[in-house]
């Protein structure tokens, strides 16, 4: 297939007027509030929290290692919602939005295991173990990463959001296992925080034995796993509208 | 007027099944590579007698998945190569009784391999592997990664990369499957008491039936041209 039918072929049903207003009202509305929190988020975390007792200042990462994961866990769940809506309207917005929902999801999950990792250095003494939950998430980031190469490897462009809104749907099985994991493999090391840790758990510790912990807690999860994942997909939607509108321009100039 | 559902599936593994006795490409090809890879196992981790015992589901279930790649992607690409796809979507049969008849004609194929391990590895690896639990988690196991992979390697065929693509997309899907297959036959195999491993049947099964329901549903958006 030639570069000039593929791009045509890829273009057919974008709107070319949509996306070339300036930002919505809306949105910078919404990017300041996200500033704002992220700043309050992380004076919870490091000023307002009492310090652990038993792990000292570096359990604070753990006001943004968990709150990550559920803004994974949201961006994911796009993708399955962009899936399904793709699949039964075959409008491309959707698509839109199960790709973005990949790209931000797998940024939230690197955090999650990086923050992680940078914690289990002191406390499990190792930046990186072969414990259930560990495993499940890299194979977790490493599905959506599968996902990203399906997508690359299809030409057609029709057949390329059908498949990829196929196996975005797909690839959520693997979020709900690493979410349950520790709870049905009681030989996980990892601490829960709802709930009873895992016999075997290293390094858990209780919400209220230190004041500030569940609020700083709370207004990170609100800021991590909400608002800036919500934030960044819309900026993602933009981009990706942008770089479809610039596809249609391109094709127009061929045509002639 | 269409054909109905369980005659069209039938139809669809009998032919499978005639393809595979005439030419044995696919039984061939799976067992060389299953062959390979369980002496190749054998050397580069120089098993001992207690180390055997803990990787031989391991080994097993790893050596299974690999040569159900293999094969998946053989019976895919044939029916695709040979315009069979197209002729199956022409007939006037439900697109989910295609799905049915790949899948079971590729579980099939997968058992057959894993079957044909069991006594193998009890002779190479010194260790029996005929036990009757061991079948059912097997069976089991086998439904699990064959569906995901009848219908991510219908996808992966249409695709540019073709061949290389499907382990990439598989594994990972496939892995709650493995994860739970592994741990009830290395249960099994080093004689811990029933209670402490029926678990894991149980999330098989439960996985298999998620799974089917997924992929029966899906399966319809991956074909249609």
């Amino acid at each position: 297939m030639s570069a000039a039918n593929q791009i045509s072929a890829s273009v057919r049903p974008v709107d070319v007027a949509v996306e070339t207003r300036p930002l919505p009202r809306l949105l910078a509305g919404l990017t300041v509030v996200t500033i704002l929190g992220v700043i309050a988020g992380l004076y919870m975390a490091l000023v307002y929290a009492g310090t652990d007792i038993d792990q000292g200042d570096v359990q604070r990462l753990f006001y943004i290692h968990m709150p990550a994961f559920f803004g994974a866990f949201l961006a994911f769940g796009a993708t399955v919602i962009g899936g399904i809506m793709y699949l039964r309207t075959r409008h491309e917005k959707w698509d839109v939005l199960a790709v973005s929902g990949v790209e931000i999801g797998m940024a939230f999950a690197i955090i999650n295991l990086v923050t992680g990792s940078i914690w289990a250095r002191p406390i499990w003494n190792t930046w990186w173990t072969w414990d259930p939950r560990l495993t499940s998430e890299a194979i977790m980031v490493l599905t959506y990463a599968a996902y990203m190469m399906l997508r690359n490897g299809i030409e057609n462009p029709e057949q390329r959001r059908r498949f990829s809104a196929v196996y975005g749907i797909l690839a959520f099985v693997t979020v709900i296992v690493t979410l349950v994991i520790i709870r049905i493999r009681p030989d996980t090391i990892h601490p829960a925080v709802i709930g009873a840790s895992p016999q075997n758990a290293q390094g858990t510790f209780e919400l209220q034995a230190t004041p500030g912990v569940s609020a700083a807690l709370g207004v990170n999860m609100l800021v991590w796993g909400l608002l800036l994942p919500v934030t960044l997909l819309w900026y993602r939607i933009r981009l990706e509208n942008f770089a479809l509108h610039v596809d249609a321009l391109k094709a127009r100039l061929l045509e002639r | 007027m269409k054909t109905p559902f369980l005659h069209s599936v039938a139809s669809i593994v009998r032919k499978d099944l005639l393809v595979e006795l005439r030419s044995r490409e696919l039984i061939t090809s799976m067992a060389l590579f299953a062959l390979l890879s369980i002496l190749i196992f054998s050397f580069a981790l120089e098993l001992d007698r207690i180390a055997r015992e803990e990787a031989i589901a391991g080994v097993l279930w790893v050596t299974v998945v690999f040569a159900s790649v293999l094969g998946l992607n053989r019976s895919m690409a044939m029916e695709r190569d040979q315009g069979n796809l197209d002729a199956m979507l022409l007939a006037p049969i439900d697109r989910s009784a295609i799905f049915a008849g790949k899948l079971a004609g590729n579980l099939v194929f997968s058992l057959v391999v894993g079957l044909a391990l069991l006594p193998l590895m009890t002779v190479l690896y010194n260790r029996s592997l005929l036990e009757g639990w061991l079948l059912v988690v097997l069976l089991l196991g086998a439904t699990g990664f064959s569906t995901v992979g009848t219908l991510l390697a219908t996808m992966t065929v249409q695709t540019r990369a073709r061949e290389s693509l499907l382990p990439i997309v598989m594994l990972p899907i496939a892995l709650p499957v493995l994860l739970a297959a592994v741990r009830a036959s290395t249960s099994i195999l080093t004689g811990s008491p029933f209670e402490d491993w029926i678990a894991w049947p149980q999330i098989l099964l439960v996985l298999d039936v998620i799974y089917l329901v997924l992929c029966f549903l899906l399966f319809e958006f991956v074909i249609e041209e």
